[in-house]
């Protein structure tokens, strides 16, 4: 194990973190407040409580989840993208290093960014709401698995992109639209029965379901599917790293 | 003793079809400076971005310090630095920033002794908390040096170290060059240019159309080229060079008109009074006389004919 590569990889993504501290952890806090704002003291005063649980509060996970996969991919696809895009990625292909170091060291940043992120999110919503958080050690596991698996998404796009347009194609085609049907401001059984149907398809259902459960004890799937699910998530996109460094895929000529 | 790097039968075709290289057999010695010498296209960044671990092969084999490139990488890439062609480096990081991160990324730990060492080397000192955006291309060329140095490897390839860069940064470059082999590192370095390898190199390989062409101590090399041929127009045909001149490096053509002379341009006595005034005296009379230097570019010329 080549350890001092994998810091350097870490330290150096973290200090682009900081140079950017503005862009990487402001925007995202601002924006959720401003969900916080909208949904959950303007419109949610109007709403009943959801599965006993008051709506500000119920929609907590799912802004947390949607600003934890939005900046988990961005961070990890942009990470490795750049290097690609600039030239400077000949230095990491000429470092001996395999790639199992490379992708520690880039998807941990990602990963504690996100972390990081999302209890921040946590922390601000405390000035919007009340709430509380009845299995903290299960809402901190999730929120870890969920950083690393979408880190690990994130890295595959930035490897597979080889253009800016591509790099964003899926965050917004795929992946936004998904938490946005995932529940983040719903319970899916509040929609007709073919749709909550079509909805346990949805992937970021059991993300933001599994997610909510460690906040309130309850959510519209059992939460050990939602385990399930997330682990497999995670295996698929191993995976698929492992298959893109085995063949070398866009990374050597 | 063992070379520092040997190139076993290298190919390369890339996925476009183009083929970058044609069976490359190499051997690299310790510490000594290698010029590779060849036209655009020829394959010099393909060959070194192999060696480093850039460029998959397509068939052969590469072994640095004994280290097989692929199967043992870590020794391998541990021991080699890499100055590529093209001028990229991170923007917004400081100089200082971008160097540890090298050595750290080669597996080394932290030295800050020697870091300022190189930087102040490098004169990149004073520059050394600014961010590399901010410093001229000559500079930014130097931090790049810097990087590869930063793992102390004991080879490094420079790939076209001098192109885009002025006379002086020229100079400093060659100096760092030379003291980099006086600490016994191995220098593999691209150029255009014929004066260059000169200058620096102690061997000379020319690459041509993915093929080595040719390899050569520059000594050698150069003494081949600093010969110059003196043909001389007859005003009658000879039949045969006179005996008493048949030693010296005279040659008939074979229609009998034209004596061509061969003498070393940089010798302090090219023989060529001597050789007129015997003429004279065997009563060999010429109406016209031309001098012409072989250049590397004959001997380029010359090789690629022979090839084809
Ligand atoms: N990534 C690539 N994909 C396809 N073909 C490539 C690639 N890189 C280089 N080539 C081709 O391989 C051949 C050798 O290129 P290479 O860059 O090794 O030449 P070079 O000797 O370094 O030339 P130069 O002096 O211009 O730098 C060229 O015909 C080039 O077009
Ligand atoms: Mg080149």
């Amino acid at each position: 194990m080549n350890l001092y590569a994998i810091r350097a990889i870490y330290r150096f993504e973290m200090a682009r973190t900081f140079r950017t501290l503005l862009q990487s952890i402001a925007s995202p806090v601002i924006s959720t407040s401003l969900y916080f704002v909208v949904f959950g003291a303007a419109i949610g005063s109007r709403m009943g409580q959801i599965d006993g649980v008051p709506y500000g509060a119920f929609i907590i996970p799912g802004l947390i989840m949607l600003s934890l996969l939005n900046e988990s991919i961005s961070n990890a696809s942009f990470a490795i993208y750049m290097p690609k895009w600039t030239g400077t990625i000949y230095e990491l292909l000429s470092a001996p290093v395999n790639y199992c170091e490379i992708l520690i060291g880039y998807v941990g940043a990602a990963a504690t960014k996100s972390v990081v992120l999302g209890l921040l999110i946590l922390l601000t919503a405390r000035f919007f709401v009340d709430y509380r958080v009845e299995h903290p050690l299960v809402m901190l596991f999730f929120l870890v698995l969920t950083a690393v698996s979408f880190s690990l998404f994130g890295f595959i796009i930035g490897i597979w992109a080889d253009n800016f347009e591509k790099l964003q194609i899926i965050p917004l085609m795929i992946v936004t639209p998904l938490t946005f049907l995932g529940g983040s401001f719903y319970s899916i059984s509040m929609l007709p029965p073919v749709w909550q149907t079509v909805s346990l398809f949805n992937p970021v259902v059991y993300l933001v379901n599994g997610f909510r459960w460690s906040f309130f004890g309850t959510a519209d799937v059992d939460v050990r599917v939602c385990l399930v699910m997330m682990l497999g998530f995670l295996a698929l996109c191993i995976a698929v790293v492992w298959w893109v460094f085995r063949t070398g895929y866009r990374l050597k000529t | 003793m063992s070379p520092i790097i040997s190139i076993r039968g290298l190919t390369k075709a890339y996925a476009s079809g183009q083929v970058a290289l044609r069976g490359v057999d190499l051997e690299i010695r310790r510490g000594e400076i290698f010029a590779l010498l060849g036209p655009n296209g020829a394959g010099k960044t393909t060959l070194i971005g192999i060696v480093c671990g850039i460029v998959n092969p397509s068939s052969g084999t590469v072994l640095a310090d004994g280290h097989d490139i692929v199967r043992d990488y870590r020794a391998a890439r541990s021991r080699i630095g890499l100055v590529p062609q093209e001028l990229c480096v991170e923007a917004f990081e400081t100089v200082q920033d971008t160097v540890r991160f090298s050595r750290g990324l080669f597996g080394k730990p932290a030295n800050p002794a020697l870091i300022e060492r190189l930087l102040r080397d490098l004169t990149l000192w004073d520059k050394r908390a600014s961010p590399i955006k901010d410093l001229s291309g000559g500079m930014k060329r130097r931090v790049m040096i810097a990087k590869a140095l930063a793992h102390e490897p004991q080879i490094l390839f420079l790939d076209e170290p001098t192109a885009g860069v002025d006379v002086e940064l020229r100079q400093d470059m060659w100096a760092l060059v030379r003291a980099l082999r006086e600490g016994g590192v191995t220098v593999i370095l691209t150029t255009h240019y014929i004066e260059e390898a000169e200058e620096m190199a102690d061997r000379i390989g020319v690459i041509h159309r993915g093929e080595l062409i040719l390899v050569e101590d520059k000594d050698t090399l150069m003494r081949q080229l600093g010969t110059k041929q003196l043909s001389l127009q007859l005003r009658q045909p000879l039949e045969h060079i006179p005996a008493a001149l048949r030693d010296d490096p005279l040659e008939l053509s074979a229609d009998g008109q034209t004596l061509t002379f061969t003498f070393d341009a940089r010798a302090q006595d090219t023989g060529i009074a001597e050789l007129l005034r015997r003429l004279h005296d065997h009563g060999i009379d010429f109406r016209e006389l031309r001098s012409s230097e072989s250049s590397l570019e004959d001997i380029f010329v010359n090789l690629v004919r022979a090839r084809a």
